[in-house]
């Protein structure tokens, strides 16, 4: 293990933690031009967060112990899993240490963690939330595991570095089963992230909500680090999407200052560009009923599947 | 990744957009969009057919695209749409139930078509013969789709695509049939519609709907 | 010369009938044309009694003692059914149930049937055999709706659906046959679907491929066939279309379905070299005869009854194709033909019968024997006749099948003999009040033109009897050609 490996590993944990928010705000700026509003600035996330963080916090009395760990679980688990996506380059020292199956099952614990500690209480509301979480959840799971199958598939591995220094490498083209699993990983996406056409993050309307149902009780530092693991996973996934779909750019084989240089404003555009696209799909598409969730992550479920078959099939 | 000439990946996108057009036209509510997904299907075989052509440099393969193009894509879309503003259908919704269930045992079909076509798949020595699967699998999807179906014009949808299935199968296996052959099936495939055309009306004029639970009468005498 | 005539004059009689049909000389134009036809098809069979197989239309036609016997037994049948048609279609409408223009669609679309159906037999080409079986489908289709009853209507979309699908099948399993020729004949694909070509080769065809592509033509022709579990469509649209119609279809286009699947057995035996094909046929085969025997307890409508009792008769016959071997195949043959004759001579008597007493429940027809002596003793001889009662020809033929069974399948000897036993009670139950029982209808006010069931009747008498050795000559050299 060489000191520079080490150096990018510690700058891609720092570099997600720290841009997350302005992931977050980039895309509500997106949304906003989308829409003829005047935009939020892009600081406004960290302002937020700071905010919270100099607040009081204040704990219902029926609170367990769980309760208080979960927000840092969560983060934690989300940054765990930042370390673990490779999205400056493929020479990671953690990544050994697990595969993209690990890492939807770290996302599967912060998502048991924060339901629990939505029901902890005892509201209505967080009950509410944390049951239609899990459906969303139990549902988004394989989806997002299948889209996970047909990139191993075709590079023969689970961890995510050897996926997208396959993908990288190698003249794909017109790859159908990949681009169906990239329909399926866009609708898991905005299904686990509480983006519009499943959730809307920006109301409280108890007829809709989900993610927003969960944090009703939180407050302060405990709401700030929430918020953070929130817009921390959306960064998360949008790494996922980039290092199976997208791996162009990333820093392979022989690291050096060089790979690095091309791999941060590469990762910067890629970014860009996402959440330029996260915000067209959320600005032309309605909120659907709750009750149609389940047929729209089918669909992902679909899709990946299709995926999968389609490579298996067209490679026989 | 082994590196596949361009007219392979192609081809493999045609392939893979025909079964995803199948599962679209599995779950589509509406009538007047079923004909459009039955339109591009005709078009994304067209295309097939083309592309075989160009590579094979076959001529019937040419004059088979043009007649899917001038059949599928126009002539017949066309007669349909014209058949359901006259009958007046083109609201017409079906409410389906379960779509997420219909569309595992349609997965569940693709696998099994998958196995079935596995021989064949050997024998053949096109440069498509990777579809054959596929093909297989949009026949028996389409079969799913009549028999999930209770509208009259969805159930023809089905059959047509069925039908598409079957050529596509032929293309990706053996690059297509013997040109008499595909007259006649041209040929049969027109004057089917034209006979449902007419049937159609005769339907209508009976019970006044296209849907098919008013013939469900003749059944063994308890 | 005769091929041609054969196919091209009920083409033209298809488009004279179609332009003029509801002419009053059109009944006896169409038959005119269906005697034409049948001359046609004795030339041709004549020629080749003497001199052999013919190969004619650059291979696209291939002629065999196999597909002639069909071809005679179609124009024939084609004939006295245009006779029979011709003063029951007036009746009907007299009766007011058709109209001129309904006449005309029936006149045209009849000899569009029959040409679709000789060229389905003709015909070497595969591909070409499916085109002509879809085509069958389809003029027919519009036949079965001909009173534009609920209940026809029904029929006909059932038929329409169900053959449709069938023939789907049949389809991707001759594109299937085409790929595994393509592969032995070259790529041509100008030969690749000729079964002369095929036959000749048919031991190098790629086993597995063949075996797929007949579980695949077997369903598809099948249906059309009638075999349970694909028969549902036949009963309704035997009931529901006009009787001439019920007679071609359960006399000839099963026949000629059933020709086709045995076509697509020779091939495929030839080179699996398993018990498949022969299993599959013999399964299906006798599942259709147990079922349908079964069912003909519950029927109520004089024409579903029969057309239960063609499943049945279809499932022996293909049970004896499965079975194979000279014996089982020449009574199989020979049960096509008794059967064919018999059921429309049936269906004929049904016709009158039903038309007379204005509806077709059973249990509304009584005393025909009274109200007219000849519909009567019609139809009480052809139900005897079809139930093989000695010395009738179907008796012959089953007798044939039931002791190559013995032999052969000793199994399935007791269950066909089973059922057979419960058709023969359930039909003879139902038909003899018909035919004897008391009555208060009127009798007819004019006799029925029944010559054709009686000459129907004749023949299979006398198949039953004595079998003209050149007739056993020519079911001997049809039953080497399938083998098996």
């Amino acid at each position: 293990m060489n000191a520079i490996d080490w150096i990018t590993q510690v700058l891609e944990v720092v570099v997600a933690v720290a841009a997350a928010p302005a992931f977050l705000g980039w895309l509500n700026q997106c949304r906003a031009w989308l829409q003829n509003r005047r935009a939020p600035s892009l600081w406004l996330p960290y302002r937020n967060l700071h905010k919270l963080f100099h607040k009081e916090a204040v704990i219902a009395a029926s609170a367990s112990p769980l309760f208080r760990i979960a927000p840092y679980v969560v983060f934690g688990t989300m940054v765990v899993a930042a370390a673990i996506i490779p999205s400056m380059s493929t020479r990671l020292p953690l990544v050994g240490s697990a595969d993209a199956i690990a890492l939807v099952g770290l996302f599967a614990a912060a998502r048991m963690f924060m339901t629990l500690a939505a029901m902890d209480v005892g509201t209505a509301f967080g009950t509410l939330g944390a049951r239609r979480e899990m459906m969303v959840g139990f549902l988004a799971e394989p989806a997002l595991l299948m889209v996970i199958f047909v990139a191993s598939q075709i590079s023969s591995s689970t961890a995510l570095p050897v996926i997208t220094d396959h993908l990288a490498s190698g003249h794909l083209g017109l790859s159908p089963g990949l681009a169906f699993s990239a329909v399926a990983f866009i609708l898991v996406l905005l299904a686990e992230n509480a983006r519009i056409p499943v959730d809307n993050p920006a109301t409280h309307l108890e007829l809709t909500m989900i993610h927003e149902a969960m944090l009703l009780e939180y407050s302060a530092r405990h709401l700030a680090l929430m918020e953070w693991a929130a817009q921390l996973k959306l960064f998360n996934y949008a790494c996922i999407g980039f290092a199976l779909f997208l791996p162009w750019g990333v820093a392979r084989a022989h690291i050096g200052p060089m790979g690095l240089a091309v791999a941060i404003p590469a990762l910067a555009i890629k970014l860009a560009v996402a959440g330029a696209a996260l915000a067209l799909i959320e600005t032309v598409s309605a909120k659907m009923r709750v009750m149609r969730i389940p047929e729209f992550l089918a669909t992902a479920f679909l899709f990946a599947v299709l995926g999968l078959l389609v490579h298996v099939l067209l490679k026989a | 990744m082994t590196h596949l000439p361009l007219y392979q990946q192609l081809l493999d996108s045609c392939a893979a957009l025909l079964l995803l057009l199948s599962f679209a036209m599995l779950s589509q509510r509406r009538v007047v969009a079923l004909v459009n997904l039955y339109a591009v299907q005709g078009a994304v075989l067209a295309a097939t057919t083309l592309l075989l052509a160009w590579r094979t440099g076959e001529d019937h393969l040419y004059v088979s695209a043009a007649l899917t193009l001038a059949l599928k894509v126009m002539l017949l879309p066309w007669l349909l749409h014209r058949l359901i503003r006259r009958l007046q259908v083109h609201r017409d919704t079906e409410p389906l139930l379960n779509v997420s269930g219909i569309m595992l045992v349609g997965l569940v079909i693709v696998v099994f078509a998958f196995s079935l076509a596995q021989p064949i798949t050997r024998l053949a020595s096109t440069a498509t013969r990777s579809a054959i699967g596929i093909a297989l699998a949009v026949v028996l999807l389409a079969f799913l789709m009549m028999i999930t179906r209770r509208k009259a014009v969805s159930q023809v949808m089905g059959f047509l695509s069925m039908e598409n299935g079957v050529l596509f199968g032929a293309m990706s296996a053996s690059y297509g049939m013997p040109m008499i052959v595909e007259l006649g099936i041209a040929l049969d495939v027109l004057v089917a519609v034209l006979v449902l055309g007419v049937f159609f009306f005769q339907i209508r004029e009976r019970f006044d709907s296209l849907d098919l639970h008013h013939l469900e009468s003749l059944k063994e005498h308890q | 010369m005769a091929l041609l005539l054969l196919l091209i004059l009920p083409l033209v009689g298809a488009a004279l009938l179609g332009a003029g049909g509801a002419h009053r000389r059109a009944p006896e134009v169409n038959a005119a044309f269906s005697l034409a036809t049948l001359l046609a098809a004795c030339g041709l069979a004549v020629r080749v009694i003497r001199h052999g197989d013919l190969l004619l239309g650059r291979e696209q036609f291939f002629i065999d003692p196999f597909n002639v016997f069909l071809v005679t037994l179609t124009a024939f049948v084609g004939l006295t059914t245009a006779l029979f048609s011709r003063p029951y279609m007036r009746i009907e409408l007299d009766h007011g149930r058709l109209t001129p223009g309904k006449l005309r669609l029936y006149h045209s679309m009849y000899q569009l049937f029959m040409f679709t159906m000789l060229l389905a037999l003709t015909t070497n080409n595969m591909g070409l055999m499916w085109v002509a079986m879809e085509g069958a489908t389809l003029s027919t289709v519009l036949l079965v709706t001909l009173y534009r009853t609920p209940a026809s209507l029904e029929a006909g979309w059932k038929y329409f659906i169900l053959c449709g699908v069938g023939i789907a099948q049949a389809l991707f399993g001759t594109v299937l046959l085409y790929v595994a020729a393509e592969k032995v004949l070259g790529s041509q694909g100008v030969t690749a679907l000729l079964w002369t070509h095929l036959d000749a080769v048919k031991s190098q065809l790629e086993p597995t491929v063949l075996a797929l592509a007949f579980v695949f033509l077997l369903v598809g022709y099948g249906t059309k066939v009638g075999l349970v579990p694909l028969h549902s469509w036949l009963p309704d649209a035997h009931a529901e279309g006009p009787t001439p119609i019920s007679a071609v279809l359960s006399g000839l286009l099963l026949n000629v379905a059933l020709y086709t699947v045995v076509r697509s057995k020779v091939l495929v035996e030839g080179s699996v070299h398993s018990q498949l094909p022969s299993r599959l046929l013999m399964g299906f085969g006798l599942v259709s005869v147990v079922v349908a025997a079964l069912l003909l307890w519950r029927q109520r409508d004089i024409k579903r009854l029969f057309a239960y009792s063609s499943i049945e008769h279809m499932g022996i016959a293909t049970f004896a194709f499965g079975m194979g071997g000279p014996i089982a195949n020449f009574a199989a043959l020979l049960h096509m033909t008794v059967h064919s004759l018999t059921k429309s001579s049936i269906f004929f008597t049904a016709g009158h019968a039903a038309q007379n007493a204005g509806t077709q429940a059973m249990d509304r027809i009584r005393g025909l024997i009274t109200l007219s002596p000849t519909v009567g003793w019609g139809l009480m001889l052809g139900s005897l006749a079809i139930l093989g009662v000695p010395p009738f020809g179907v008796f012959t033929s089953e007798f044939l099948i039931l002791t190559t069974a013995m032999r052969a399948q000793p199994w399935a000897t007791p269950i066909l003999l089973a059922a057979l036993a419960v058709a023969f009670a359930a039909i003879f139950s139902k038909v003899q009040p018909m035919v004897f029982g008391e009555t208060t209808g009127r009798p007819l006010p004019h006799a029925p033109a029944l010559l054709p069931v009686f000459a129907h009747l004749a023949i299979v008498l006398l198949l039953g009897l004595y079998i003209p050795h050149y007739l056993a000559d020519w079911y001997r050299a049809a039953a080497h050609l399938i083998g098996g």
